[in-house]
């Protein structure tokens, strides 16, 4: 695994916000974190990068909407230790209705972040991508809308629910997901990753999965379960339960807080404060713990 | 003698026709009835008033693809497809304004996508 020095991280952080997040509830740097821990082992860390809508334009919200993805790559690409897999929680492109158009953005998407260094990628549709074809194009270029994989020690579960345009999960997916955590322990430790948030956020602005509930049923018995999700283009931190829900940043254009304004509609560009509300994350997991130490980072480090 | 049976069959069946109306018919709340049209990317009204207390009827229809109709403060979501009316019955029991919102993904300006309930005293 890449190695990561204490010290070096916590220089990192100190760009960005950093909190800790785990089956167990999450708080503000410095809560309970005994710091400058060795790490253990099985420690890893990943970066998630959300909601980058290649192929938006609008320059009130972003007139950079064609290099900010470029600037993230090269970021994430600076970070002194590479991490050991990146994900991409949805929205990878800005939806259009032109089939072929589609598929350029893909497809020039895809180009893009290849020039990550880091070269496990794992990627998620997001509506954009995936709810007006079924995600018929998504699947061509990324794969599969739903799957599992393992890293160290820690189960990752990726739900689709996008390709339903109405953000259903569906019995076939449930019963599926219902059948992989037969599989798990119940003190496994479990990272849901997916794209729309799985309890009703907001739902005055869509910003719910309608059978959330089902899926989250089916996760509470077990006892150390993080979901990382997008959609929202805001951090955002909520438990249901003994399971917490962790949104990320946008790298096209942030949306104000639940509610808080009277149309959801993308904050306009700050010119005194460029790329403002615009970011990616690191996830630092302390697999045995089910631990997760969080950092936020801006689009442009330094 | 068959004529005589369907003529009386006929007769008793209008009988029980215009009881039933008489019963239920007659007796149910006067109900506002409001049309909503969706189409990309708006309702059509985007702005509804209905009075506190008076019950409801939303006819939803969709004008182009389906479409979903939200109102997540009383609870009521609906599916709105083409040529077909859906009907959803409610009674506000609170006064204000509260959004709606189209929740079945339909494009580039779904986001876009809502109106407001007006519900006065």
């Amino acid at each position: 695994m890449s190695k990561i020095d204490r010290r070096d991280f916590m220089k990192i952080a100190g760009i960005g916000g950093l909190i800790f997040a785990s089956g167990l509830g999450f708080n503000a740097l410095g809560s309970n974190h005994s710091g400058g821990g060795k790490r253990a082992k099985d420690d890893f860390y990943f970066v998630q990068l959300s909601d980058t809508h290649w192929g938006f334009d609008g320059p009130a919200v972003n007139p950079d909407s064609k290099g900010t993805l470029k600037k993230a790559v090269a970021a994430v690409n600076s970070l002194e230790e590479q991490p050991d897999f990146i994900v991409f929680t949805g929205d990878l492109t800005h939806t259009t209705e032109d089939r072929r158009v589609r598929r350029e953005r893909m497809a020039e998407f895809r180009d893009i972040v290849s020039g990550l260094k880091a070269k496990t990628v794992h990627f998620m549709a997001g509506e954009h991508d995936a709810s007006l074809d079924r995600g018929e194009a998504y699947q061509e270029f990324f794969g599969k809308l739903n799957y599992t994989f393992d890293h160290k020690g820690v189960h990752f579960i990726v739900l689709d629910n996008v390709s339903d345009p109405a953000a259903v999960i569906g019995e076939t997916q449930l019963k599926w997901l219902q059948d992989d955590l037969k599989k798990q322990k119940h003190d496994a430790p479990i990272v849901v990753l997916t794209h729309r948030p799985l309890f009703g956020l907001y739902p005055q602005w869509d910003w719910a999965t309608r059978d959330a509930s089902a899926v989250i049923n089916a996760l509470m018995p077990y006892k150390n379960v993080t979901v990382f999700y997008g959609h929202i283009h805001q951090e955002h931190h909520f438990m249901t339960g003994h399971i917490a829900h962790h949104a990320a940043k946008s790298l096209m254009f942030p949306l104000p807080a639940p509610g808080s304004a009277p149309k959801r509609v993308p904050i306009p560009w700050d010119a005194s404060a460029p790329y403002k509300g615009l970011g990616f994350r690191q996830v630092e997991a302390a697999a045995r713990k089910a631990h997760y130490e969080i950092t936020e980072f801006p689009v442009t480090k330094g | 003698m068959k004529r005589i049976i369907a003529l009386t069959l006929i007769a008793f069946a209008a009988f029980g026709i215009i009881m039933f109306t008489a019963a239920f018919g007659a007796s149910a709340p006067t109900e506002q009835v409001i049309r909503v049209t969706a189409k990309k990317f708006e309702f059509s009204p985007g702005e509804i008033t209905v009075k506190k207390g008076e019950p409801v009827l939303l006819e939803l229809t969709a004008e182009d693809v389906r479409h979903g109709f939200s109102l997540p403060d009383f609870g009521i979501r609906a599916d709105i497809k083409p040529g077909v009316i859906n009907r959803v019955k409610f009674t506000p029991d609170k006064a204000g304004r509260f959004d709606f919102t189209c929740d079945v993904f339909c494009g580039s300006g779904h986001e876009d996508m809502s109106g407001t309930l007006v519900v006065t005293e």
